[in-house]
């Protein structure tokens, strides 16, 4: 290479890399290592006061704080592992399905994938409304078929307003990982499968025993993907419960907390942001520490093809 | 077992799912389309003769249109501040080598790992220290940084995949890096730049989360935010509720129509390979 285009490529390089990376370092780098430190300070509203140490972690271990903690962290488990369960199964059905099917392919992945498209605050309000005790068609379809004692306010009950929560996104989401597990699926090499077929293998056995195991690189995908969704779980219960997880607290989870503590809340008061920060770095550090060894222990399993 | 033979169970599986879709987007342009009164009494009922007006009232009354239009700057002002970033850095990080080429791309990466949601207050004692508080500006930028890394990710690799020798027929034909650049590379990466808007506009268009900290005024509100203002406002009048739900998903759904494809392979782009 010439040495008057290695300048001029230099040029280029600085000209053309420096506008990205300060836009990245003042806007997530930056606020991401202070978050950090915030969690060692003592603060009064968002001024800033002296060290404290580890204060701010053993406040958020205590009463009160401790209750909504633990509260809100099974919360998130319990989200996780029913959307892993339902979500992740149902998208591998509709995945499984439009790949051994011919005819309707292409309208059933646009109809499959378009609530993925749809704002949550949209979600949530027609969801909110189809819901509703009074007006609400699915009372109304429950009552007239004869059932009207499973006729509930399903988001005012505190025994029903995480599962609806669930069901919610489970519709809102479910085009997610059907269509990574179709193009899992797609990838697989057919001839796999055509000679399995001609070996006499049941549809079920190929299933089992060929395309699930080629599969393990999606589900990994999805596994840490809904892990990292359901521990930072924040739109849908806001939208629908407001920061403060109503019904009493029965939809709160780690995020409407750090929220609440981050900047106040009518029923809880003023913020605390040391303590909040705290928290903040108590999620990513599981979400974190989760994912990579999630991934880990995931990828274990992939086989190669 | 039997039943992973037959084509028509998984049809039938299909069907239902794209009733359980259809169904709740038929009821909410249909009830849109209904007198709030008609609703509350009847909330089946087609509507047979449709009633606009609720949609001329979402329109006029109250800050509708300027909500929408703040949405419009907003993701607009992203979308192409991080096209050109991603562009420029994508090409850089993708076709030169040179020292620290896969530390700064490694870097980069890192972003992709930080939830903005997690670093928020830092984010705002600094937006405020920069007066970039309350300020459309302030979350362009904000958007831009969050989507910045995997936007570089998959420009980097659509510079890449293209052959080494049009660079050099170009600098023989005395083009200097930038015209290379914008003449010979940009037209190439068009696909991936498609994904990257996709990928980036949709989840700003729909965000509620960093309007709802970072912008006060009331006429600075974007569409999402709007939206949970709008609910108050007009509680109960049913109609109007769901005409201003159905006018807030409409570009979305009307661009997926069009474009279904793009926003699949846009919006799985991080977890699909290739």
């Amino acid at each position: 290479m010439s040495s008057a285009l290695r300048r001029e490529q230099n040029r280029t390089t600085v000209s053309l890399l420096v506008p990205a990376l300060a836009v990245i370092i003042i806007f997530t780098t930056i606020p991401a290592l202070t978050t950090l430190s915030y969690a060692f300070f003592s603060w009064d509203g968002f001024q800033r006061g002296g060290f404290n140490g580890l204060e701010n972690f053993q406040k958020l271990f205590a009463y009160p704080y401790s209750d909504q903690l633990f509260a809100a962290l099974k919360h998130n488990t319990i989200a996780f592992v029913v959307i892993m369960t339902f979500q992740t199964s149902l998208g591998l059905l509709f995945a499984y399905a439009m790949f051994r099917i011919k005819r309707g392919l292409r309208l059933y992945r646009v109809v499959v994938f378009l609530p993925v498209i749809f704002s949550l605050v949209v979600v949530g309000y027609l969801w909110q409304a189809l819901l509703d005790p009074f007006y609400g068609p699915v009372n109304q379809i429950i009552t007239a078929i004869g059932l009207p004692e499973f006729a509930k306010p399903w988001l005012g009950d505190t025994a029903t307003a995480l599962p609806t929560l669930m069901f919610i996104n489970l519709w809102r989401w479910v085009g997610f990982p059907a269509i990574v597990f179709l193009a899992g699926l797609n990838a697989i090499n057919t001839e796999y499968i055509e000679a399995a077929r001609i070996d006499g293998a049941s549809e079920g056995q190929i299933f089992r025993k060929i395309i699930f195991p080629l599969l393990a690189p999606s589900l990994t995908i999805i596994t840490v993907l809904t892990f990292i969704g359901a521990y930072e779980w924040f739109d849908l219960p806001f939208v629908l419960g407001g920061s403060n997880g109503s019904p009493a607290g029965a939809t709160d989870t780690l995020a409407l907390m750090f929220y609440r503590l981050s900047f106040g809340s009518i029923d809880s008061g003023a913020n605390n942001v040391g303590v909040g920060s705290a928290l903040g770095v108590l999620i990513f550090t599981l979400v974190g520490l989760g994912a990579a060894f999630g991934s880990k222990m995931l990828r274990k399993r992939e086989v190669e093809q | 077992m039997k039943l992973l033979r037959s084509k028509i169970f998984f049809q039938g599986v299909l069907i239902i799912n794209s009733i359980m879709v259809l169904l709740p987007v038929f009821f909410l342009l249909n009830s849109s389309l209904r007198e709030s009164n008609d609703f509350a009494s009847t909330p089946f009922a087609l509507a047979r003769d449709p009633y606009w007006e609720n949609y001329a009232r979402v329109w006029s009354e109250g800050s509708f249109g300027s909500y929408f239009f703040n949405s419009l700057i907003i993701t607009g002002g992203s979308l192409v501040l991080i096209l050109i970033l991603a562009l420029g850095a994508g090409f850089v990080l993708g076709r030169y080598q040179f020292k620290g080429n896969n530390l700064v791309f490694g870097f980069i990466l890192t972003g992709m790992l930080v939830p903005a949601k997690l670093a928020i207050l830092p984010l705002f004692i600094q937006l405020k220290w920069m007066g970039l508080l309350d300020s459309r500006l302030g979350l362009i930028l904000v958007y831009t940084s969050a989507a910045l890394p995997a936007a570089v990710f998959i420009m980097s690799g659509f510079f890449r995949s293209l052959p080494n020798d049009l660079d050099n027929a170009a600098r023989i034909d005395g083009a200097s890096e930038f015209v290379l650049l914008r003449r010979v590379l940009v037209p190439l990466v068009r696909p991936g730049m498609a994904i990257v808007a996709i990928y980036s506009a949709i989840p700003i268009w729909n965000d509620f989360f960093l309007p709802l900290v970072f912008l006060q005024s009331p006429e600075k509100k974007t569409l999402m935010q709007g939206l949970t203002v709008f609910f108050g406002q007009y509680a109960s009048q049913w109609g109007v509720l769901f005409a201003g739900l159905c006018l807030a998903a409409l570009p979305l759904v009307v661009l997926y129509l069009v474009l279904s494809e793009q926003f699949i392979k846009g919006l799985t782009a991080g977890a699909v390979k290739g």
